[in-house]
């Protein structure tokens, strides 16, 4: 059973970061959940294995299984329920702005790239090579 | 005295679940935050007073045993990281307050602000190493609405690349105390301390170099530090004085912590920390060099600085150690200030671009007193706090015979006065280069509030007090210190309490 849900941690943890490397919002926010998924299964099999349910009182206390890594589970997806919510709302408010989720480059970084050629139109080339970006990841 | 240990997180979180009720009053918003955060400042200096003259606090919540509750303890580490963040928090505040942007536009701040406070002391005291993460997660939520708090479009961009990073590093948190967790059977950090040795020593490596990648995110330690200058600028102005000079530190207090108290000496990382330090500092220092935004040279540098802190750390010695405590305290403070004085800058001359602005010790000579002040600090000339810090490092470098980072950190220094003066140069000497900058900075728009110049002043006059107050604040470091290298005090005092 534990090698059955070790290789679903591992599968998670790998599709997850795959997903995570893509420059789009929404596809890293499924991402995140991936791996989220993997970290938290990887918590549960941490415990000490199968057992009855933790209620003091229904049955003896050598057969319940491990209460801990549940709880520590319950938390984290809790929080990564809330934080998802809030990345979400923030990919929306980035598609009303720009019309995408692509998650960009720095764009000051650029601009201080650039600025060692003494060039004076740095700053909307930088502007106009940041649009040309999000066009080819559009295509 | 015991009952005080919650007390830092309470609080601002009572008083953040007030500053919701009363959202349509502004005024009363901020009587609470001021409140909450005041009584943290007392709260602090009282725990401080208190594990210094005697042994440390611990509070088991709810008064279950160690393997079952959750354990607050406040150790002399502990004690001083509360008193000069709480005091950070106050200052910030009333700054923001002064500001009157984001602070009187939006109703969420004056709350998330506290919850803020309520996750970087909660980091502090807590002595379970799942309650560190949800300390973290409360601190990383509350940061990530102040940042993007106001949904500009920078803002929006680096805010996903914050929030994504920070994600992963949580993952990661998790990952490792779902292992550590397998390993050992607990998560409270007394516990581990006791357990961890007995792990083999590839497990023990693994743990703890899964801990340093963790908050090495956090602390934004070399070559995990690229999210910090990109995201830090785009926040509102008083928010980012308060990331740059807490959160990163909370990384760093977390990486003191774990390194010293879980792992037996021959499983921590001490010349791995070093060249991750060396690093750190040389890339740290050269990014803020190739900057022309006021506020983002200063980001860049704070990476620089957190090397110092490796750097002590790393060297696992006491003087090491006492080093790193004393730079942290220092920086803290020093690096509020400078954040602050950027923000006077900024509305003082209506940008923070040095290639636009000038003269501003004609027009305006208290801001740059401001500024010299932190900036000398900072680079560590004499007899500034940062002098005194960096002759604490480079003394405890040179007596581990570490010469190479003794010598990096040397020419780090050099390299910082530079940024320093070229922030100088930039900002307040010469004219004002755009003509429409000189005619803001004629106007009578470009005025500071005194709110925002009185907090600023008492920032950098609390960097001047720790020049003056630096050798009794050596000698804490140093009991710190050796604090940090008997763990078995914090287990004694952790475990003992319910025997």
């Amino acid at each position: 059973m534990s090698v059955l849900l070790a290789f679903a941690a591992a599968f998670l943890f790998a599709a997850g970061t795959y997903l995570l490397l893509q420059r789009r919002l929404s596809r890293i926010l499924i991402g995140v959940g991936l791996v989220g998924h993997g970290s938290n299964i990887l918590l549960l099999t941490s415990g000490s294995g199968r057992g009855v349910a933790p209620i003091i009182g229904t049955a003896d206390p050598t057969d319940f299984a491990d209460p801990l890594p549940q709880a520590l589970a319950l938390t984290s997806i809790v929080i990564t329920f809330g934080v998802t919510a809030f990345l979400l709302a923030l990919g929306y408010r980035s598609w009303r702005i720009t019309h995408d989720d692509v998650v960009e480059d720095d764009v000051e970084d650029r601009f201080i790239a650039r600025r060692r050629n003494g060039d004076q139109m740095v700053e909307e080339e930088a502007l106009a090579e940041r649009e040309q970006a999000i066009d080819e990841d559009r295509q | 005295m015991t009952a005080l240990v919650a007390l830092p997180v309470i609080v601002p979180l009572v008083g953040a679940s007030l500053s919701v009720l009363t959202s349509p009053w502004r005024w009363a918003q901020r009587v609470i935050s001021l409140l909450a955060l005041t009584t943290n400042v007392v709260v602090g200096v009282l725990l401080l007073a208190d594990v210094d003259g005697d042994e440390m606090l611990v509070m088991q919540a709810g008064g279950w045993k160690v393997p079952l509750g959750i354990t607050l303890a406040v150790d002399r580490l502990s004690a001083v990281m509360l008193v000069v963040s709480s005091l950070m928090l106050v200052s910030v505040m009333v700054y923001a307050i002064g500001q009157g942007a984001e602070e009187s536009r939006y109703a969420s701040f004056n709350p998330v602000y506290l919850v803020l406070a309520a996750g970087v002391s909660a980091s502090f005291v807590t002595g379970d190493l799942f309650n560190l993460f949800v300390a973290f997660e409360m601190m990383l939520v509350a940061s990530y609405v102040l940042l993007t708090l106001g949904g500009r479009p920078g803002q929006v961009r680096s805010g996903m690349s914050y929030v994504v990073i920070s994600l992963v590093a949580s993952t990661f948190f998790i990952t490792a105390l779902a292992l550590i967790y397998a390993a050992t059977g607990t998560v409270n950090m007394a516990e581990l301390s006791q357990r961890i040795p007995e792990l083999s020593d590839g497990v023990r490596t693994g743990f703890s170099l899964l801990l340093i990648l963790v908050f090495g995110i956090k602390a934004g330690l070399f070559p995990l530090f690229f999210w910090l200058p990109d995201s830090y600028p785009t926040a509102p102005g008083a928010i980012t004085a308060v990331f740059a000079g807490l959160l990163t530190k909370v990384g760093v207090y977390a990486i003191i912590r774990t390194q010293t108290l879980l792992f037996p000496p021959d499983a921590q990382q001490g010349s791995f920390l070093l060249v991750l330090a060396g690093l750190t500092m040389v890339v740290g220092v050269l990014g803020a060099l190739a900057q022309d935004d006021l506020r983002r040279m200063l980001s860049f540098h704070i990476v620089s600085h957190i090397g110092y802190m490796i750097f002590g750390l790393a060297l696992f010695t006491l003087a090491g150690i006492a080093g790193a405590v004393f730079y942290v305290v220092h920086h803290i403070v020093v690096k509020t200030a400078l954040f602050l004085v950027a923000g006077l800058v900024e509305r003082r001359a209506g940008s923070d671009r040095l290639s636009r602005i000038g003269g501003l010790v004609r027009s305006a000579p208290m801001i740059a007193v401001l500024f010299a002040l932190p900036a000398l600090s900072i680079a560590g000339l004499p007899p500034f706090s940062g002098f005194v810090g960096k002759f604490a490092l480079v003394g405890s470098g040179i007596e581990s015979d570490e010469w190479a980072i003794v010598a990096v950190s040397l020419l780090v220094s050099l390299l910082t006065m530079y940024v320093m003066v070229r922030i100088w140069s930039g900002v307040f000497w010469g004219e004002p280069e755009d003509p429409a900058i000189a005619a803001w900075i004629e106007s009578d728009e470009s005025s500071v509030p005194r709110l925002m110049t009185g907090s600023a002043s008492a920032v950098v006059a609390l960097s001047v007090a720790l020049m003056v107050f630096a050798g009794p604040l050596y000698d804490y470091s140093k009991r710190t210190a050796e604090d940090l290298l008997a763990p078995d005090r914090y287990v004694t005092a952790v475990i003992g309490d319910h025997e």
